[in-house]
């Protein structure tokens, strides 16, 4: 065989190799949204399911609108206490970090990162729900903020780092100081990652349910005060999905489809807006 | 029309002893340190304004850390240390009370790379007088002024505010001098400005600097030469002593430089046995 046909063989092999690896990477991903969305849409197509909040067990009829309110004011608020200080301190990390403090928080938040989502839930739980003698939104929020903030921060410093030195040089060439160098010219050109990331951290605490459990408890009535216990979406599917009733159980699956969709049109809208500001 | 200095300094120009010549940058005996390591040794300098003053040697022989020490760029990487005088219009620009910012203000860079920001073409020009909270009208002024000395007012007048990052590199290098230009300095480094363009790009710049250095004083870092010989009015040669530190080995006029070198390793140099 010549030389030549055994390379082209070898890189038709490769190449086979490679397109092999992606599916079996993506195919369990896109099982996973087709069961979901197989599963849960007839539940999402059950009338009341988007603007009526659940009936008591054995009515039929109800849906999950107190959870969708809860879920995004939750998640709304936690995002209000992660993201400016996690991008602030991101910042920090990036501009100002190559020190002894920096090392720290980098160290403290690649172990918050590794931690159990329970353990947010008993944080929120000790600090606020026993304090306060109550259970909470506010105090689901705090457990999720507290979970967003490292991927919050490390995203944000990723991003700053990736801007090349050479722009913050241009900067300061021209007689800036360094803090509006960083805010004017370092993270506008990191925008695109940073809004990334604080996405990516939402929709990760839009996911969670384990922080809530002893936290925002849940709560079947539409609930808006912050103080009060609060439904959320995560929550709806872990409690229903473990009810012997088949409506409820769809709606289990519905509410799941609902999330897996919220986190998706959250993460084409940034990147659209992202492609826009780029430009 | 033609300074008197400027006037002065082309008569007489092989001959640096002329009494009436104005040192712009003067750096007397600069060493510099990258923590242990000395990177210049005894460095001097005396560069003339509103002229082209080139600083030539082989790759790593401190030509870029010299430049850099001018405006006090060395400050952003930690651990260095400059010791000996810098002095610009008689004030040592290494003393420690400096004012930093101002200092860059008037000591203005172009660097290698063109590093136009990921904003509009407006925007980037108008930056430096923004920090300088200039007027709206002030500073639209400033940058029409600025892009019309770099020769990119026409090219770019119906798109200012279209992103910077999609002109061409020699435009992005041309926007860069419009961005130096346009804070009013006085004196402008360049650290081979030209080594990532293409030679029609090149000329362009080359023809603006003997356009500006009627009004700014010139530094210039460049490997290439032919650039040396053909832009500059005086010459350093630079080379690394057997201890890897960079020192200044012969310093005049570039046509004495280029055609009467003194010292031998200069005309090794030029001459092309190394380097």
């Amino acid at each position: 065989m010549s030389r030549l046909l055994t390379r082209v063989l070898l890189d038709r092999f490769v190449s086979a190799l490679i397109v092999l690896s992606v599916m079996l990477a993506a195919i369990p991903v896109l099982v996973l949204l087709l069961f979901v969305l197989i599963k849960g849409l007839p539940g999402m197509l059950a009338p009341g399911f988007f603007t009526s909040p659940p009936h008591p067990v054995g009515v039929p009829g109800g849906g999950v609108f107190n959870a969708i309110i809860g879920t995004l004011e939750i998640v709304g608020i936690g995002s209000l206490l992660a993201v400016p200080f996690g991008t602030l301190v991101g910042i920090f990390l990036s501009e100002y970090g190559r020190n002894r403090i920096g090392d720290t928080v980098r160290f403290v938040s690649d172990v918050l990162t590794g931690l159990p989502s329970i353990a947010f839930g008993i944080f929120g739980y000790t600090v606020l729900v026993a304090t306060l003698h109550h259970f909470s939104a506010v105090s689901a929020s705090v457990a999720l903020a507290v979970l967003m903030l490292p991927v919050v921060l490390r995203a944000t410093e990723t991003a700053l780092v990736l801007v090349p030195q050479s722009m913050r040089e241009a900067g300061l060439a021209l007689g800036a100081p360094r803090w509006r160098v960083t805010i004017e010219v370092i993270v506008p050109a990191a925008l695109g990652g940073i809004v990334t990331g604080a996405l990516l951290a939402m929709a990760r605490a839009a996911g969670e349910t384990a922080p809530l459990l002893f936290t925002a408890l849940g709560n079947d009535f539409t609930q808006v005060d912050p103080l009060q216990p609060m439904g959320a979406l995560a929550l709806t599917v872990f409690k229903n999905a473990l009810l012997p009733y088949s409506d409820l159980q769809d709606q289990a699956w519905a509410a799941a489809l609902l999330l897996v969709l919220m986190v998706a049109v959250t993460n084409i809208l940034a990147r659209v807006y992202v492609r826009r500001i780029q430009r | 029309m033609m300074t008197w200095a400027n006037m002065q300094a082309d008569v007489a120009a092989p001959t640096t002893h002329e009494a009436e010549i104005e040192i712009k940058l003067d750096a007397r005996h600069v060493n510099f340190f990258y923590g242990d390591f000395q990177a210049l040794q005894d460095a001097s300098l005396a560069v003339q304004a509103r002229k082209i003053t080139a600083l030539i040697g082989p790759s790593g022989c401190g030509k870029t850390t010299f430049l850099r020490i001018f405006n006090r760029m060395h400050d952003l990487t930690p651990g260095t240390r400059a010791t000996g005088e810098v002095l610009l219009d008689g004030h040592n620009v290494l003393s420690p009370d400096i004012d930093v910012i101002n200092l860059r203000r008037q000591v203005g860079m172009l660097f290698q790379r063109a590093n136009p920001f990921p904003k509009s073409i407006y925007d980037n020009v108008a930056y430096g007088p923004h920090i300088l909270g200039w007027s709206k009208q002030q500073i639209s002024e400033i940058v029409e002024e600025s892009l019309k000395d770099t020769g990119l007012w026409e090219e770019v007048k119906d798109r200012l505010q279209r992103s910077a990052l999609n002109l061409s590199g020699g435009q992005q290098q041309r926007l860069c001098l419009a961005r130096a230009l346009a804070v009013k300095p006085e004196v402008i480094l360049m650290d081979e400005p030209a080594s990532a363009l293409d030679p029609i790009a090149t000329l362009r710049i080359e023809e603006l600097m003997q356009e500006l250095k009627k009004r700014y004083t010139i530094v210039i870092v460049t490997h290439n030469m032919q650039q040396s010989a053909r832009v500059s009015d005086f010459t350093a040669f630079m080379l690394m002593n057997e201890r890897r530190a960079g020192e200044v080995i012969e310093f005049g006029p570039t046509d004495d430089i280029f055609n009467r070198p003194k010292d031998s390793r200069t005309e090794d140099y030029i001459t092309g046995r190394f380097g």
